[in-house]
């Protein structure tokens, strides 16, 4: 049997800034994860994706990340993609300091 | 220093308005990702976890004081106000904006300094010694035959698609401050007699698969030694693997063939293109040398230093740590620490890279050198002037008393900034600097060098850190993984692993469990960390981070 599909957002990182994207519900990009639209079906997932990746003037290397969804919007399950919503550790610069 | 002729100014300024015209054309979408990547690599922009990266030449770690404050002005303009200093010898800005790299290329082109072949499977910046022209201890300077490899090395026709990236490093000491036998081509020059020649090392690297180089070369004479690397990276461009990108690299290569087999193959290559050289190469390196003549050293007393030295703890502190030998008795090398207690090891603010830029053109013959040990090097200074220069370092927040001690500390960016890491590197650095500052230790272990990386690729040298500590991902958490025993110097050895890794929590208390067992077991203080591992072996630190270990998880 196929594994379980997880929820899941779709992010990339903005053509010009560099900066962290999610993909919401009407198809714009959004900076902030809880912004982000939560999938949980995979054939509307892999659909998405497809389409995200077609955006090429738009991001760079869309992909789906891991996450679950919370009272405040969908947190990443793994710890990269936490750092990637947030910042470095070091300075309080990126998504941290824009907020 | 090497002043850029017509023709580099000329090349560097033609690629800059071509990469000019390749990102206009890839924000306009003439241009996709997959095309665009290779071009933005050849050029030192990455796209990492948060925003783009440049990563800047400086060929051979050398700078002037111009070329550092205009690495300020990049900073200050373009980026978050500070840049990185990289193992590689490289400076890095974290957060360009891609409509902004074409200016800050051009910016650089100003002050002779580009990002070309900073990335991509090409040949890398070349590395030196960065007491290059200074070391009491050197035989000759390796930096004119490393901007020869420079001028070779760029944009060469036959060497644009490599199987990987290649990397060469050359020192003029026996004392290998260049870390040679961990690069692809690893250059010693070598004296015999009056005779000046080049030992050849091969298939050094880290990473995934870390190996110590060979000597393909006893003693090449100079006017042999640039069809020779041609003849080695050719030899490798037609045998490396392709098919493989862990398996790519000439350590591979080496590894797969035997070293005798790359000696024949070399020589036989080397027999067809040495004649196609017509010696143009060695007119080149003679007006080359011309440039790096040693500057005009001051004859003054020294008793400032002698004063300063005998009644300010302080300044005697920093002398003893962060001063080395010159060739000429009256002067000193000062090595600045880009590793404050707690700071991020390698970066330095635009106000830093003014102050060190001020004092290298008031104090410093003008010339500055960066450190694959991430950190920035006054080469020549007269001793009555250090008083003076370590009072505006200590200003400037310059002035910390740590190198070559365990807060001196080589950590790669990690997972806070590159998109390969797999776990943080700089908070662990931050965490054991602040630790055994905490502790006052730093000063009684003496010697130790710790090296991290973020992940296998290994830019944080851990396999060669007296302790190494890698960084990967265990089932979604950050774990690290510690190696005993690495060395970098002349003799490098590969660290040996001390079994399973530690969570973040658990890594700091594991250092210090590794430190006191090095002061419970050595002979005296003199006796070095890394000595005392030679003699005593892997057990006793094993037995001091493990059965500590275990005693916790009993309680």
């Amino acid at each position: 049997m196929s594994r379980e599909f997880t929820p899941k957002v779709i992010t990339a990182n903005a053509l010009l800034e560099g900066d962290v994207v999610y993909l919401t519900a009407d198809d714009s990009w959004t900076r902030d994860l809880s912004d982000a639209d939560v999938l949980t079906d995979e054939a509307d997932a892999d659909l998405r994706l497809l389409s995200a990746q077609g955006r090429a003037s738009e991001v760079v290397g869309a992909y789906l990340a891991n996450v679950s969804p919370d009272a405040d919007g969908p947190r990443p399950t793994h710890f990269r993609e936490e750092f990637r919503r947030t910042g470095p550790s070091n300075y309080f610069h990126g998504k941290q300091a824009a907020r | 220093m090497y002043r850029y002729s017509e023709f580099d100014s000329a090349f560097v300024a033609t690629r800059n308005a071509q990469f000019r015209a390749q990102v206009a054309r890839r924000i306009d979408g003439s241009l996709t990702e997959d095309e665009f990547k290779p071009l933005r690599l050849m050029n030192g922009l990455y796209l990492q976890l948060h925003a783009y990266m440049l990563r800047v030449a400086i060929p051979y770690g050398t700078l002037n004081s111009t070329q550092m404050r205009q690495l300020a002005m990049i900073a200050q303009r373009w980026d978050k106000g500070y840049g990185h200093f990289t193992t590689r010898q490289n400076i890095q800005y974290n957060w360009p904006d891609l409509r902004d790299v074409p200016d800050m290329l051009d910016a650089l082109a100003e002050v002779q300094m580009h990002a070309i072949q900073t990335s991509g499977n090409t040949i890398r910046n070349v590395t030196a010694d960065h007491f290059a022209g200074a070391a009491a201890d050197e035989v000759a300077d390796p930096r004119p035959i490393a901007e020869l490899i420079r001028q070779w090395s760029t944009d060469h026709p036959e060497f644009q698609f490599l199987p990987r990236k290649f990397k060469v490093a050359v020192t003029g000491s026996p004392m290998d401050r260049a870390v040679t036998k961990a690069h692809d081509i690893g250059l010693r020059i070598v004296q015999r007699d009056a005779e000046i020649g080049y030992q050849v090392i091969v298939g050094g690297g880290l990473g995934r698969t870390p190996m110590i180089g060979k000597i393909l070369h006893e003693f090449l004479p100079e006017a042999d030694l640039l069809p020779y690397l041609e003849a080695v990276v050719s030899v490798w461009n037609l045998l490396g693997r392709r098919d493989n990108k862990f398996k790519s690299r000439i350590k591979i290569t080496v590894h797969e063939h035997g070293i005798e087999d790359i000696k024949a193959r070399v020589s036989q290559r080397f027999a067809v293109i040495k004649p196609t050289f017509s010696g143009v190469d060695q007119q080149l390196l003679g007006a080359i040398r011309a440039d790096f003549e040693a500057p005009q050293f001051r004859k003054a007393p020294t008793h400032h230093f002698d004063a300063a030295y005998n009644g300010n703890a302080l300044f005697r502190a920093w002398a003893d740590t962060n001063l080395s030998a010159h060739r000429h008795p009256d002067y000193a090398i000062v090595t600045i620490s880009l590793k404050a207690h707690g700071a991020t090891p390698g970066d330095a603010s635009a106000d830093q890279m003014r102050v060190m830029a001020d004092l290298a053109e008031r104090f410093g013959h003008d010339e500055l050198r960066v450190s694959h040990e991430q950190n920035v090097i006054l080469p020549h200074v007269h001793k009555s002037d250090l008083p003076v220069v370590h009072t505006a370092l200590r200003e400037a927040g310059l002035g910390t008393a740590n190198i070559g001690l365990i807060s001196d500390i080589i950590a790669c960016p990690g997972m806070d900034y590159c998109a390969l890491a797999t776990a943080r590197s700089i908070p662990i650095a931050q965490e054991i600097a602040t630790r055994f500052d905490a502790l006052k230790l730093e000063h009684e272990i003496g010697p130790m060098k710790i090296k991290i990386s973020g992940c296998i690729n290994a830019c944080g040298h851990h396999h060669v850190g007296h302790i190494g500590i890698l960084g990967l991902d265990r089932a979604g958490v950050e774990s690290y993984q510690i190696t005993l025993g690495g060395d970098g110097a002349a003799d490098a050895q590969l660290g040996e692993r001390t079994g399973p890794g530690f969570s973040a929590d658990e890594i700091i208390p594991a250092i210090e469990r590794i430190v006191r067992a090095y002061l419970a077991h050595r002979t005296s203080p003199d006796e070095a960390f890394l000595d005392a591992y030679k003699r005593l072996g892997l057990a006793p630190f094993k037995d001091a981070l493990y059965d500590q270990a275990s005693a916790y998880a009993a309680e």
